[in-house]
């Protein structure tokens, strides 16, 4: 008991002093799980609007299939992504494998579900009678599209913050395909679990708070746009 | 040249049929209004005229163009129109930007962009709310951003889908005040559904009667006001008076019509023995104790059943034989003492009396 309160106040001096290897670590989670939150919306909100505009065959198995991946196993990406880019597999060459660029695409791809599926719900939501009051003012099918876009802004939004906490918060493609190297891939979930079979408890939980307080932001943030 | 033409107009709606051969011609610059119940189908030629929706069959020329063709040329067209909805809904977004909207799609931006959409702020009296998001509007305020938003786009059509349903009188009353001063100050076209027929009447040139998907009768206002095509329409508009008979004599065109053993003087075209009803609108029957000795002559006995007190008007109904409504002035209703089991002299003149055939 006195080991976890000694970690626990050791943890609060850790961050209050701005340590810089907690520093360090928080700050490229940020990074990396931005950057894929980032780059999943150029790809998922243009896709998800294809997807909700257009009438094809199979919509609705396309959008049950969606929603089935949103809890997709964050190792079974690992996996998928680790077999892509290991040496022998078929993009080894690229030689990405344990840098952080394939840190972001195993979550590109973990969050990509998430992004699609709330996205083409944040549209399904808008009221028929925006489309229709934007075709009578002479919008084009693209200037309709953008508009219910735009009108979907609120929820189209906290899409994207959704998929950044789950990009932020999982470990298993994190330490599969980043492998925990010092100072170039290690990132707050794989941390913990390194600093925490060490037994280095101070570290595990200064960053463990980091996580809930980054957890506590996206959850305030999400319920103001859910307000609007 | 018609600036709107429709030939043989139809819509399904799955097996339903919505218009049945509509064909309407409206000239430019005209104002022209498509009256009818709900559900006659109005909104459904509405939204072909704007060629949002596809019919089933049929013609539509905008300009002597067929507006059947790629989309790109019905969207080109579309935006020579404006269609003020019959349910408005603004974009979330401040006043100002959601009359913008329209014009920026248009291409339209800067300087111009900004006058006009002041001005059109301005016309509809909501340049003070113009940084205020639309959403927090009234009821009223939505429809004069949803009509400032129209008027912006300088359109050649104006489509307006019941622009006062759902709304206040005092609103409404704004409303149309406000399409009469569009009227005044554009030279635009309009076409305006509404199911309040005197609205119609008031700022119509002429009339379009929607019944059932059929467009049964056009007209000017006056024509269809106070010579309905048949008894559908007699109804719609306000007609209470509908006496079944017969013509029993015709004589340069004044015609006696003999029911349930009265008879009617009547100016009318049908021949001796065809079945017809007698139309009389309430106002022009006048009420008085005595039997007049004047021109007018029709004059029946009888006794009154009920009286309705409507604001300035009674509204009284008299046994003759057969029943009438008369609408007079609360005043004279009063000073005449009408009330229910008076006997009374109903009196209205043979050129108030259309008639219709019977089917």
């Amino acid at each position: 008991m006195t080991e976890i309160w000694h970690g626990l106040l050791k943890a609060i001096e850790l961050i209050i002093s701005l340590d810089p290897e907690v520093m360090e670590i928080a700050g490229r989670s940020l990074r990396i799980s931005l950057t894929s939150a980032f780059l999943a919306s150029l790809l998922c909100i243009p896709l998800a609007s294809l997807i909700h505009f257009h009438q094809f065959r199979g919509k609705r198995i396309l959008i049950s299939l969606i929603q089935t991946f949103f809890s997709l196993p964050t190792v079974a990406v690992g996996l998928f992504v680790f077999v892509l880019f290991s040496r022998a597999g078929p993009l080894g060459g690229l030689g990405l494998m344990f840098t952080p660029v394939v840190m972001v695409l195993g979550q590109m791809l973990l969050i990509t579900p998430i992004l699609l599926g709330l996205t083409i719900a944040a549209l399904s939501g808008v009221d028929q009678m925006v489309l229709d009051t934007a075709r009578s003012l002479g919008a084009s099918g693209f200037q309709m599209a953008l508009a219910v876009l735009r009108e979907a802004r609120f929820a189209v939004m906290a899409a994207v913050i959704m998929g950044f906490g789950r990009a932020i918060s999982e470990l298993g493609i994190a330490i599969m395909v980043g492998g925990n190297i010092r100072g170039f891939t290690r990132v707050i979930t794989t941390a913990i679990s390194l600093e925490t079979s060490k037994g280095d408890l101070e570290l595990s939980i200064a960053l463990g708070i980091i996580l809930i307080a980054i957890a506590l932001v996206i959850n305030i943030i999400l319920n103001r746009i859910q307000q609007r | 040249m018609p600036l709107i033409e429709t030939v043989n107009l139809c819509q399904k709606r799955g097996e339903r049929d919505i218009l049945k051969n509509v064909n309407l011609q409206v000239e430019p610059g005209e104002v022209f209004a498509l009256i009818g119940p709900t559900g006659a189908g109005k909104t459904t030629l509405l939204r072909l005229l704007d060629l949002i929706d596809v019919p089933t069959s049929g013609k539509i020329y905008f300009d002597g163009i067929d507006t059947a063709g790629s989309a790109r040329m019905r969207l080109e067209l579309r935006r020579r129109m404006a269609f003020v909805l019959q349910k408005p809904v603004v974009f979330n977004l401040s006043v100002y930007d959601n009359i913008a909207y329209g014009l920026k799609w248009r291409g339209i931006g800067g300087s111009r962009l900004r006058s006009r959409v002041e001005a059109a702020l301005e016309m509809v009296g909501l340049a003070a709310e113009k940084g205020r998001n639309a959403r927090s509007l009234s009821g009223g305020e939505v429809q004069r951003v949803a009509i400032a938003r129209a008027i912006a786009l300088e359109p050649e059509v104006l489509l307006l889908d019941e622009p006062t349903a759902n709304l206040d009188p005092i609103s409404a009353a704004r409303i149309e005040e406000l399409i009469t001063s569009i009227i005044r100050h554009y030279a635009t076209t309009i076409i305006m559904a509404t199911h309040d027929m005197s609205q119609g009447h008031r700022l119509a040139d002429r009339v379009g009667v929607l019944m059932d998907g059929e467009l049964v009768q056009t007209g000017s206002s006056r024509e269809v006001f106070t010579s309905p095509r048949n008894r559908e329409v007699a109804e719609f508009v306000g007609v209470e008076n509908i006496i079944d008979g017969v013509i029993i004599s015709s004589e340069e065109r004044v015609v006696t019509i003999e029911s349930g053993g009265k008879l009617i003087e009547a100016i009318s075209d049908y021949a001796l023995g065809e079945k017809v009803s007698v139309c009389v609108r309430p106002e022009d029957i006048t009420l008085a104790l005595t039997r007049l000795s004047s021109s007018a002559r029709n004059s029946f006995e009888g006794e009154i059943t009920w009286v309705v007190s409507m604001g300035p008007l009674a509204r009284v109904e008299v046994n003759c034989g057969f029943p009438l409504v008369a609408l007079v002035t609360r005043r004279s209703a009063e000073e005449m003492g009408l009330a229910k089991g008076r006997r009374i002299y109903a009196t209205f003149k043979a050129t108030a009396a259309h008639v219709i055939r019977r089917n």
